[in-house]
């Protein structure tokens, strides 16, 4: 089966008009020993009811009808129904990259909207038209501050996200680039320690990996002081209370877009962003939306700085990219739209709020504690005293409620992080509370049971 | 304004549509304690006011958006032969599988455990893309194709450094497509050009003198970007293979060949496919798409980190305990939902369906071919060409014509332009990729589009420099934009 809409008149005309005597035809030219002969591997074709069926099944098989209380970057925020009829017009959905501005001002419009929205949230006055990720958007900001720099050398926090260091450092090693990786205090902050002179880039996330907020004009002075450039990774609701980045000094600010509308989809795909100060422009990567005027003097918008891209420069472009994430892009202004400033100033109180409730019912499980002393907005890292931390992950999937990701590795390994949207109630809370103190419960007796009989009665249940 | 005229008409932007006060959102009433931001957050520095978004409610959210999109050309919308995109149709069923509830809300730090489907799923179509590349192996994390070439090329470097093998190039053909260049150097190889044959397939023998100890490998797309069959890929991939070097896959063309021709049986060592070319997910405009690496068994300890593994018990999981990877590309698993629609487009088809797919897909371009290339030649015309070709312009400018006009032109008679002025090898390049899902009358309506723009250029060649005519705005002024960069809405830049 497949979409082609030939008859076999359609097939028999077509064929005779080029000179073939069949769809075969088509490929005898190339060497016999390269063709595929005989069917395929694979299954047979479906019907689309089929087909669904067996999606249907797949999708039974995850288990997502969990309490998510999971964190790390992608977050249970609730999708309004206006961003699916926004991006599923077929108009959007299926163009391509607006290579012809005149059949494409929608598009080009949108993401000039949705430059401005992101210049908006991370207080710099220039964004990209959007990159693959946050972790790719950490990585492809390296690399602009270490051209801008001309140093290959880069300091990371120990609390921005491990996914975003090794991607750095994939990146980096083919180019030599050193790494070099700075721990958090017993706030969990990162400390704005001398910058060495050979520095391109310090980069940290705000809040970051522990949830923790960052001194982020601390950071931006160090970085400063050095010649260096300071990168923030944003979550970008912490700006519905916090100031933005931009604004305390930072040269380059990126992000995993998820929190803006996108879903969850096991993490894919949602977008990065990317922005930065006037000068580093030229520098940027992927695409950027300008306005300009038609021949009537019409107010339209195109592509532009496109000397900077690939298929312009070549081996010399300031980044591979080209197809990108436009349409997550699209879903984030529609979703920063539906909120609006005090939407997202609410989102992100509500966030705090809750998170400050959770942290406070949950440290009254019998140990648990927070990992760190830091303060923090809609997510925090416990520390669960005496009992494997994915083990405590898998019993409370069972009991329903998914928190994580457990903190691989740095000072506070073996922590566990939750997050807390504007969708946990109080009743989730308390229901996560109770599972937790029975989860560690039965974890602490299966330890002592390891142990042997001369381990002592187990610890653990609820003080409150 | 008439009541349809809004499809031709300026639309604010969403910031001018804005007014103080104005609002969509609503959230879930606060059932705990209301925390003061400045109480719990001491020493932290707040936002004076929070950035300034736009305010609107939400009709008027969604009309903005819906007279944006009225501004825009999409397959949906009509035909959209731009050449090395593959803009066939979308099917919907896909956007209902990836919507499916037990994939959208799976988070992705979930554990395992209540990911199973979703593993399977990847693993399933694991094996299907290496039965359809005849290759061993895959990653899902590249995010698109030029994500995927990076993985790759990181692989091939992975490779030789782990054999104690230093080696410096990559050679790309001078057709190559732009990303194929910018990713070698990304990964820290030097660009060695390999000139196209008067065929326009790759000089053979220019290749074996630029080959040597110190390659790397070959980036090569077969079709090459003139639509064409490297019909000595063999011989190729054995002069490589000789020097220890390998051989790249750009699978942007595989619509020609998915289940016709295999990659690895051609002698390629990783290739990327990009699914929302091939596969037919949605572009979104420019994305999300998505671009599996496939490898060969040599350079599967590589891959990306973590990769689907099944345990003996019959369960799923990810494996990151590989000593050799190359490490990550994208922060979660890559795009995931994607990868689902993908999934159900290869069910849908099966293997048979495939082969006749791309069948259908080089017959389309074929009869296209055969019907212009009296009045737009191909720029390479000795070899047939698979499921896209290129013609030259190159004859217009003798009306004092170019490429472009007759493509701006093609959108006052409901077209979008082919792609053009790529590759570079041709002059005055128009890259036609019709696929498989067009019927005979919209190819034969677009043929006599076309042979109608020619004759124009001679009777009436202004006619194609004041075009387009029919579109929300006339051509754009790029010099300006370039100069003044307005990159986004201020309050005077109205
Ligand atoms: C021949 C060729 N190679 C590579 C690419 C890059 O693929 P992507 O845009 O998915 O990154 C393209 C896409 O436009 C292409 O046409």
């Amino acid at each position: 089966m497949d979409f082609a809409p030939h008859t076999d008149d359609d097939l028999a005309a077509m064929l005779a008009a080029i000179g073939k005597s069949d769809l075969a035809d088509l490929y005898r030219h190339i060497p016999e020993s390269l063709r595929v002969r005989g069917a395929l591997n694979l299954p047979p074709g479906r019907s689309e009811d089929e087909v669904l069926g067996a999606l249907a099944r797949h999708a039974a098989a995850n288990t997502p009808d969990t309490v998510c209380f999971a964190g790390g970057g992608a977050y249970d925020h609730y999708v309004p129904a206006v961003v699916g009829a926004v991006i599923s017009r077929g108009e959007l959905l299926t163009s391509y990259t607006p290579y012809q501005p005149e059949v494409s001002q929608g598009m080009l419009q949108a993401l000039f909207e949705y430059q401005t929205v992101i210049s908006e949230l991370t207080g710099l006055p220039v964004s990209n038209a959007s990159l693959y990720d946050g972790g790719s958007a950490v990585a492809e900001a390296v690399s602009m501050a270490c051209v801008a720099t001309r140093r290959n050398k880069v300091v990371l926090s120990a609390a921005l996200d491990a996914p975003s260091r090794q991607i750095v450092r994939t990146y980096g090693h083919p180019l030599g680039r050193e790494v070099a990786v700075v721990d958090h205090d017993d706030r969990g902050t990162t400390p704005a320690g001398q910058v060495a002179d050979d520095v391109a880039a310090v980069v940290i996330a705000q809040p970051n990996s522990l949830g923790v907020v960052e001194d982020v004009r601390a950071q931006a002075e160090a970085a400063h002081a050095a010649g260096a450039k300071l990168i923030v990774k944003l979550e970008p609701t912490a700006v519905g209370l916090l100031a933005t980045p931009g604004s305390q000094g930072a040269d380059l600010v990126i992000g995993e877009g998820q929190p803006l509308g996108q879903g969850l989809s096991y993490g894919g795909p949602s977008f990065g962003f990317l922005a930065c100060t006037h000068d580093q422009v030229r520098r940027l990567p992927g695409r950027v939306v300008g306005q300009t005027v038609d021949r009537r003097g019409t107010r339209g918008y195109v592509m532009t700085l496109r000397a900077r891209e690939q298929d312009i420069r070549r081996e010399r472009a300031t980044s591979n990219i080209c197809t990108n994430q436009t349409l997550c892009a699209v879903a984030a202004l529609v979703y920063v739209t539906w909120l609006g400033p005090q939407g997202l100033r609410e989102l992100a109180a509500a966030c705090l709020s809750r998170a400050r409730h959770a942290a406070a019912r949950l440290t009254r499980v019998d140990g648990v504690e927070l990992a760190v002393s830091g303060p923090f907005l809609k997510e925090f890292a416990l520390r669960l005293q005496g009992v494997d931390p994915h083990a405590v992950v898998g019993g409370l999937l069972d009991a329903g409620y998914l928190i994580g990701p457990v903190v691989p590795d740095g000072p506070t390994a073996g922590a566990v992080m939750v997050a807390v949207t504007e969708r946990r109630t109080a009743a989730e809370v308390e229901g996560l509370a109770e599972a937790l103190a029975d989860v560690l419960r039965t974890q602490r007796r299966e330890l002592v049971a390891a142990a042997g009989p001369a381990a002592g009665p187990a610890a653990g249940g609820e003080s409150a | 304004m008439p009541l349809m005229g809004d499809r031709l008409a300026a639309e604010p932007t969403v910031f001018e549509r804005s007014r103080p006060g104005r609002r969509s959102a609503t959230m879930p009433a606060l059932d705990v304690a209301a925390v003061d931001p400045a109480e719990a957050l001491p020493g932290v520095e707040l936002a004076e006011a929070p950035p300034r978004l736009p305010e609107m409610g939400e009709l008027d959210l969604l009309r903005h958006f819906t007279r944006l999109s009225h501004r825009n050309h999409g397959i949906d919308v009509g035909f959209y032969p731009l050449g090395s995109c593959s803009m066939k149709y979308n099917p919907r069923l896909a956007e209902v599988a990836a919507a499916l509830p037990g994939f959208r809300q799976l988070h992705p730090w979930a554990p395992d455990a209540a990911a199973q489907g979703t593993l399977a799923l990847l693993a399933d179509l694991e094996r299907w893309l290496c039965e359809l590349t005849g290759l061993r192996a895959a990653t899902f994390q590249p995010a698109a194709g030029a994500h995927g070439e990076l993985t790759g090329l990181l692989l091939i470097r992975a490779y030789h450094s782990d054999r104690g093998d230093a080696r410096r190039t990559i050679i790309v053909p001078d057709s190559a497509h732009g990303t194929n260049p910018a990713s070698a150097a990304m990964s820290g190889y030097d660009v060695v050009t390999v000139p196209s044959g008067d065929g326009g397939l790759v000089d053979v023998d220019k290749l074996e003198d630029l080959v040597d100890e110190s390659t790397a490998g070959l980036m090569l797309t077969n079709p090459n970007t003139l639509g064409l069959f490297e019909l000595e890929i063999e011989r190729i991939a054995a002069i490589l293979h000789r020097v220890g070097a390998l051989l790249y896959y750009d699978g942007a063309n595989f619509n020609a060949i998915a289940g016709q021709v295999r990659p690895g049986d051609m002698g390629f060592d990783v290739v990327h496919l990009n699914v929302h070319k091939t596969f037919a997910t949605p572009h979104g405009g420019g994305g999300p798409g998505a671009g599996p690496v496939v490898v060969s068994q040599r350079l599967a300890p590589y891959l990306p980190a973590p990769v689907v593994v099944r345990h003996d018990d019959g369960t799923w999981a990810w494996d990151a305990d590989r000593p050799k990877s190359i490490g990550r590309l994208h922060g979660f698993h890559g795009n995931a939902a994607v990868l689902i629609r993908a999934y159900s487009y290869l069910l849908f088809h099966g293997g048979d369906g495939l082969q006749t797919m791309s069948a259908k897909a080089v017959l389309n371009a074929n009869y296209v071919a055969s019907k212009v290339s009296d009045v737009l030649p191909l720029g390479y015309g000795q070899h047939q060409p698979m499921h896209e070709f290129v013609a030259t312009g190159k004859g217009l400018k003798a009306h004092g014509v170019r490429v472009t006009d007759l493509c701006k032109r093609l959108i006052d008679l409901g077209y979008h332009p082919p792609t053009n002025y790529f590759p570079l090898i041709v002059d005055e390049a128009l890259m036609v990729e019709p696929t498989e899902t067009e019927s005979q009358e919209t190819l034969d309506d677009f043929v006599a589009a076309l042979r109608q723009i020619v004759a124009e250029a001679a009777s009436d060649p202004q006619l194609l420099h004041d075009a387009p005519q029919t579109t929300p705005v006339t051509r754009l002024d790029e010099g300006r934009a370039g100069r003044e960069l307005v990159l986004r809405w201020h309050p005077r830049s109205g």
